[in-house]
């Protein structure tokens, strides 16, 4: 399966179809089932999609960190700068992660280690990758850059331990962390999730700027339609460990072409204008051991109507000819525009963006 | 739905009131707790989680609790069932100051006011079946006594909330996070209560789940007239279910008013910046309206600011706002309280 990419950069990530399995008691668990998509330089892809979606999973298949066993990672190939990352050793890859591809994880408190100070951690991850930076320099790089990511009194800030700083600031201190390096690519999972709603804006600020500054392409992980819709260049949507939609980020809102995204967004309470009702999905997201057959998402799905490929076969990534690039995972794509007039009757509003009056 | 067909026991020891007409009122309501070291267990200060407090509540109404961690909405809620002790202030239902009444009589009060709480993981007896959870505050209350009674009361109580009878048998393992709600709901409206108070009832469920509890909620409140307390942090449900909002920061209402005043005019610098920082889904209204990114964090309720809490984070701070605590009024005939002396609306964009 090879999504066309018709733009002429070269992207700087390319994932083939990835497929990552843990073996657990109760069966094998699918937790990614073939993803292939691309990243090009300076762009944030944004991944969206629920609890057990494989989003996290496929990030950590990318990046080595799946243990195995109980894991498993296969696939065609995982191209970074023309390496396969599959097929790198375990050494290799150290030189990789946390220096071209770092993360920011969702829960800095567990994602520092509690005993050493924030600043022995950031000058840590300097050091190990560039074992020519001496103490004195990689502490007055490490002060510089929490001072970037907008930490106060950084110099008294730097000796302090994870326990001392707020959420918020542990935030900026692990967004420090990943851009210590020059990293390429950015992987951000759920980074706002356990925070605030003004401590929330204020990250997502401190992001805009260091992807100004260093460049990096970023990955953002959430459920979040509207951090998708604030941030994203282009999005992907995932459903039981696969890509049901790929497109542009206005694209994606403006035109949903498969059930499932249309259905988040019309499930979504919001802000900025009022529905008459909510429209739920129906159902419960699937087991990964015994994924339903064909089309995942059929089982809750309103456009299936019974129709036998919806659960014989599995829909591929396809193009949908509404715009450049845009591609969804699903047989009958080309009905969305009818079964998005009839939401919009039952929501009181075309929940699409743009189409207000 | 088959509703109430089975409640031939008066179980609550007040008549329902007609829609609109006041079931709740608190006044002034203070909790603070003390803080203690840990081993002389001497008192080194107090934690104003919630401190002084106005609401009201009406029959079939719903009031939307809102503010970020740490302000003080759960422990109001939890206040207001007497299931923490108030510091000072008073709790009315029906008219009656229940503030200080003894647990024996507090009793049959409960049953008309119960809870339904956030984690539906930790929420559920791991033990017992789901038709055993349900019956429990029935046996609690002594109300159905016969098991063919209460039997069918949790049938239709499984029903009500939209679980099929014959899960009743299983365990909350076998159940996913919204079932699981579900299922806290159903127990939570066995006794035919008159007020909920649903403390974040939805954010830890997926999102495709989500919309399915608020729509339950919507359809129970319908049905069976009743009044919610609904704290939340996540301002669109908020906005989505209820008929009045107060905005809570460090333990003060800081606004207050019916929703569309609040969403639509809010006039305090709070508020305003809580409002403009929650992400629009939808990327053709990127950049649109003022985005206030407040700075800093809340500081700690052991030691709030003077005056104003929020001036240390406010752009309009002025000398005054560290010397006085501002009310809770409306100063500028906004049509809603708001406790700011420099009440505004914001300024359109230019």
């Amino acid at each position: 399966m090879n999504p066309p990419s018709p733009s002429p950069r070269e992207p700087l990530l390319s994932v083939r179809n990835l497929t990552t399995t843990f073996r657990t008691e109760s069966g094998i668990v699918q937790a990614v089932r073939g993803v292939s998509w691309d990243i090009y330089p300076g762009e944030t892809l944004g991944v969206v999609g629920e609890s057990g979606s494989g989003k996290s999973v496929t990030m950590a298949s990318i990046m080595g960190l799946v243990p195995v066993p109980p894991g498993k990672v296969t696939g065609d190939t995982v191209l970074f700068r023309g390496r396969d990352l599959l097929t790198l050793r375990n050494r290799e890859m150290r030189t990789i992660r946390g220096r071209e591809i770092t993360m920011i994880f969702q829960d800095p408190m567990t994602s520092f280690n509690p005993v050493r100070t924030i600043g022995h951690q950031i000058s840590e991850a300097i050091r190990v990758h560039d074992s020519q930076v001496s103490r004195k320099a990689a502490r007055a790089r490490s002060i510089e850059l929490l001072s970037l990511v907008g930490v106060p009194s950084p110099a008294t800030r730097y000796s302090q331990f994870p326990h001392e700083y707020s959420g918020g600031m542990r935030q900026r201190a692990m967004i420090a962390m990943a851009i210590a390096n020059q990293p390429k690519l950015i992987i951000a999972d759920e980074p706002t999730t356990a925070l605030d709603v003004t401590i929330q804006a204020q990250i997502l600020d401190v992001l805009r700027l260091i992807q100004e500054e260093t460049d990096a392409a970023t990955i953002l992980i959430t459920h979040d339609l509207g951090l998708i819709a604030e941030m994203s260049d282009r999005v992907l949507v995932m459903y039981a460990g696969k890509v049901v939609e790929s497109a542009d980020v206005f694209s994606l809102f403006q035109n949903p072409r498969h059930p499932y995204t249309l259905g988040l967004l019309a499930s979504l309470p919001r802000i900025d204008t009022r529905l008459d009702s909510l429209l739920s999905i129906p159902g419960t997201p699937p087991s990964l051991t015994s994924p339903p057959p064909g089309c995942a998402f059929h089982p809750r799905c309103d456009l299936t109507r019974g129709r036998t490929p919806c659960h014989s076969e599995i829909p591929e990534l396809m193009p949908t000819g509404s715009e450049e690039g845009h591609l969804a995972a699903c047989h009958f794509w080309h009905e969305m525009e009818e079964v998005a007039q009839v939401v919009s009757d039952k929501v009181g509003l075309d929940v699409r963006s743009g189409t207000e009056s | 739905m088959s509703s109430r067909t089975t409640a031939p026991h008066a179980m609550g020891i007040h008549q329902r009131l007609p829609l609109g007409e006041e079931l709740l009122r608190v006044e002034g309501l203070k909790v603070h707790f003390p803080v203690r070291s840990t081993i002389l267990r001497r008192q080194l200060g107090v934690v104003q989680a919630v401190d002084g407090i106005d609401l009201s509540l009406a029959a079939g109404e719903t009031l939307g609790v809102v503010g970020e961690s740490g302000c003080g909405k759960t422990t109001t809620g939890q206040a207001i069932l007497r299931l923490i002790e108030p510091t000072a202030g008073k709790i009315f239902f029906h008219g009656r100051d229940i503030t200080r009444v003894g647990r024996r009589e507090l009793r049959p009060l409960r049953r008309e006011m119960q809870i339904v709480l956030q984690d539906p993981f930790s929420s559920l007896d791991p033990r017992m079946t789901v038709r055993s959870i349900i019956a429990e505050p029935l046996l609690v209350h002594e109300v159905y006594d016969k098991p063919r009674d209460r039997r069918r009361r949790v049938d239709e109580l499984l029903e009500l909330v939209g679980l099929q009878r014959e899960l009743g048998s299983r365990f909350p393992h076998e159940f996913s996070g919204g079932q699981r709600q579900r299922i806290g709901i159903a127990r939570a409206l066995a006794l035919n209560p008159q007020l909920l108070v649903l403390d974040e009832p939805i954010s830890s469920l997926d999102v495709s789940i989500q919309a399915q509890i608020v729509n339950l909620l919507e359809e129970l409140q319908q049905e069976l007239s009743l009044a919610y307390l609904l704290i939340a942090h996540d301002l669109a449900v908020v906005k989505h279910i209820c008929d009045r909002v107060a905005v809570m920061y460090l333990g003060k209402i800081v606004e207050k008013g019916a929703r569309d005043e609040i969403y639509e005019s809010p006039t305090h610098p709070y508020t305003q910046a809580l409002l403009s920082a929650v992400p629009t889904p939808d990327p053709m209204k990127r950049g649109e309206g003022r985005r206030i990114v407040l700075e800093g964090d809340v500081p700690s309720p052991q030691d709030p600011p003077s005056g104003c809490r929020f001036r240390t984070r406010c752009w309009k701070a002025e000398a005054i706002c560290a010397e006085e605590l501002p009310a809770l009024i409306d100063r500028e005939n906004h049509g809603h309280p708001s406790a700011c002396f420099f009440p505004d609306l914001l300024a359109p964009e230019r």
